[in-house]
């Protein structure tokens, strides 16, 4: 039975999807993609390609069996996102089994708990992730490093946010000095998971997606901005905390202020919002990095503020047309 | 049945004869369970203290407490017992067995509150034979710190933090050991008698 | 009162993990392994057949004022008696549940079922209550503690499974007890419907 759907006024259709939105995501992602490949070889490909594959997989199985669904949302390209952004997330050698359970937990917990696409309060990717670190704690920190093309290279290297939290532990300015140039963290010459090790790959995805309007300018600037803004306060303070770029450059800040902390489902609907939400993420973020028992803490800022996106959608609601300010 | 109304004289019949009664019942209970407390926490510390020691027969000679390290001397070498506040999930406390020439013999860890699978491992890690082995270093010849901070110790695989606590507590122990052999003038006996256990 | 009603009631109907959450701090608390959630589970059970028993025994001989302190001074000094006991024969689970023990005074499903069902049913249905009851919960946190110290370590009961190293320790730690009590009350709805 067709029924026909009446719904309120205005009846304009912008073109937009979730498909055209979820592909031009991961267009986006191309160069980073590319510059993985580059940095970590044949482990990055195995590494991606496992976490896609049991994404999409998961995503299908979870909808068709347990939910019982007949339409299924294999196709929409949310899945092979989070597959992509979870594998970003990880270390090249990690085992294979440990980036299935991993999609298992970002598809099945993160994501079709809640009811599937555009109901789950977290980050799918980032519930994947954080679950990996904390249970595998061992396999998720060690960073091979890059340039080493093997899938199971066991030379590991010192992250630099790992040589970071080591120089403020230690309270010995003099340890930053092992830090990369800010040249090789651009280019992503240095440890670290996949996707974080190139900041310029990731700033022209981001770069593609404000083109072509799939995000707005608010949440990765502001992030960004209160990074920058607090690391260089701390820098000053004392110069055992590493110079604000960096603290910008390193980890996993651009992939999450670019393409974790926009995703739409789990980000505040409305600019003020968003700005409200990117300030909050790069204040947790620097003081988790600072003075966390983590080095990096980027995917937990963005979680904790995924909690908190109901709350600011509340205070940030738009007024609406002809609202009188009472 | 018809319940009590609540008058004042009532409740406060019924109240103060619950707390009686039940006061009662406390203090036989406290008393008939104190001695195997106190027996239990004994068996406890003195099998701590042959284990750290690895000695099946010790006896205690002489038990000193400053500032929360307890220092136990018995005629098999020394045992001491300090804690770490700021271990991964708080407090850590540590058994550490002396020989008369101050090398760490054994360790027991007493009490700790770190995350099981990774701090936790501290009890096997620093074992004789395990990763971290510091069985026969002393703090006094060697350089008793993880390696990231300069050390000789391998710490424990993503657990730091806890290492480090760990390491502190060993320390700590040896100091006070040091401390009251200074003032004690050297009461110890010289190395000569004492065989060190493999 | 028909005994097996009242008692299927708290084993299964009303279990007080899984349906009427209840004492969810010794729930996600103590689970860290199947013997930790057993032994929690059997100690709320001691304390909660006798507070039953005690508290309906006195029923009406307290005034309605000053019920709940009188219940929480039965409950207490029973919860006190039941940790120097432990402490006195069993010093391993003294060690494993620590400040759990003490804790009980405040679990809900103590004081509630001495409100909700002691203070009104007799003797005899109340120990039964406090049997199912306390039956319920130990199931529940066996189960939760099979669960996490399987999935977290590869062992149930420390009898190995699989290899230790394939355990996820997220479910030893905090956020494991909410993710595996969530998927197990999810999957007792099911089964229910």
């Amino acid at each position: 039975m067709n029924k026909l759907i009446v719904s309120l006024s205005p009846h304009v259709h912008s073109g937009d999807s979730v498909e055209k939105n979820m592909y031009g995501v991961v267009i986006a992602l191309v160069p980073a993609l590319l510059c993985s490949l580059w940095c970590f070889g044949m482990g990055a490909a195995v590494v991606l390609l496992t976490s896609v594959c049991a994404c999409v997989f998961f995503e299908w199985f979870i909808g068709r069996f347990i939910l019982g669904r007949q339409e299924l949302t294999v196709t929409d390209g949310s899945a092979v996102l989070t597959g992509l952004l979870l594998g970003f997330n990880l270390p090249s050698n990690l085992p294979v089994w440990i980036i299935i359970v991993g999609a298992l937990v970002a598809i099945g917990v993160g994501k079709m708990t809640f009811g599937g696409l555009g109901q789950n309060p977290f980050n799918p990717a980032l519930v994947g992730r954080v679950f990996l670190l904390i249970s595998f704690p061992v396999a998720m920190t060690s960073w091979p490093v890059s340039g080493s093309m093997g899938y199971s290279d066991a030379v590991t290297a010192a992250t630099p946010l790992f040589i970071m939290g080591q120089a403020i532990s230690n309270q010995d300015a003099s340890l930053l000095s092992e830090l990369p140039s800010a040249l090789d963290m651009l280019i992503g010459r240095t440890g670290g998971s996949l996707g974080e090790v190139s900041a310029l790959a990731l700033l022209l995805g981001c770069c593609f997606m404000l083109w072509k309007k799939i995000i707005t300018w608010h949440i990765p600037v502001s992030i960004l901005c209160t990074v920058f803004c607090l690391a260089g306060l701390l820098h000053l303070v004392s110069p055992v905390y590493a110079d604000p770029v960096s603290v910008v450059l390193s980890g996993g800040l651009m992939l999450g202020a670019c393409f974790m902390a926009t995703d739409y489902v789990t980000s505040p609907m409305t600019p003020k919002g968003q700005i409200v939400y990117g300030v909050a993420i790069g204040f947790l973020t620097v003081v988790i990095r600072a003075w966390g028992a983590y080095p990096e803490g980027m995917s937990f800022a963005i979680l904790i503020m995924n909690a908190f996106v109901p709350l600011i959608n509340t205070y940030c609601k738009p007024k609406l047309f002809g609202e009188v300010k009472k | 049945m018809k319940k009590l109304a609540s008058t004042w004289y009532n409740m406060t019949i019924v109240l103060t004869l619950i707390s009686v009664v039940a006061g009662a019942a406390l203090a036989y209970v406290n008393d008939l369970t104190a001695g195997p407390i106190r027996m239990i926490k004994e068996q406890e510390l003195q099998d701590g203290i042959k284990a750290v020691l690895s000695a099946d027969d010790l006896t205690v000679e002489s038990t000193d407490e400053t500032d929360g390290v307890i220092v136990y001397r018995t005629d098999k070498g020394t045992a001491v017992q300090a804690t770490d506040p700021n271990g991964f999930g708080g407090k850590l406390t540590v058994l550490v067995g002396f020989d008369n020439k101050g090398a760490v013999q054994g360790y027991r860890v007493l009490e700790s509150a770190e995350t099981p699978g990774l701090g936790a491992k501290a009890g096997e890690w620093f074992q004789k034979g395990q990763k971290g082995d510091i069985i026969g270093m002393s703090p006094e010849k060697n350089n008793m710190t993880v390696s990231k901070d300069g050390g000789e110790v391998d710490a424990i695989t993503a657990s730091t933090i806890t290492s480090r606590a760990f390491l502190r507590c060993v320390n700590a122990a040896y100091e006070a050991l040091a401390k009251e052999d200074a003032q004690s003038g050297a009461t110890r006996q010289a190395g000569d008698n004492t065989n060190e256990e493999d | 009162m028909n005994q097996i009603k009242v008692f299927w009631n708290g084993l299964v109907k009303e279990n007080p993990t899984f349906v009427l959450l209840l004492g969810m701090c010794p729930t996600l608390g103590t689970t860290s392994s199947a013997l930790n959630g057993m032994s929690m589970g059997l100690a709320t059970m001691a304390v909660l057949i006798f507070s039953n028993l005690i508290i309906s025994l006195i029923k009406s001989f307290i005034p309605d004022m000053v019920r709940i302190p009188s219940y929480i001074v039965v409950i207490a000094s029973l919860v006190t008696i039941l940790q120097m006991v432990i402490k006195a024969y069993a010093p391993e689970i003294d060690k494993s549940l620590g400040l759990f023990i003490p804790l009980i005074v405040v679990n809900c499903i103590i004081l509630g079922r001495a409100e909700a069902f002691a203070a009104k049913n007799d003797p005899l249905s109340s120990v039964t209550d406090g049997v199912g009851m306390g039956l319920g919960f130990t199931m529940a946190l066996t189960l939760l503690g099979g669960v996490r110290e399987l999935l977290g370590t590869g062992r149930i009961f420390s009898f190995g499974i699989f290899p230790e190293d394939y355990g996820a320790l997220v479910f030893v730690l905090a956020p494991g007890a909410f993710i595996a009590l969530g998927y197990l009350i999810a999957i007792v709805n099911r089964l229910k419907n």
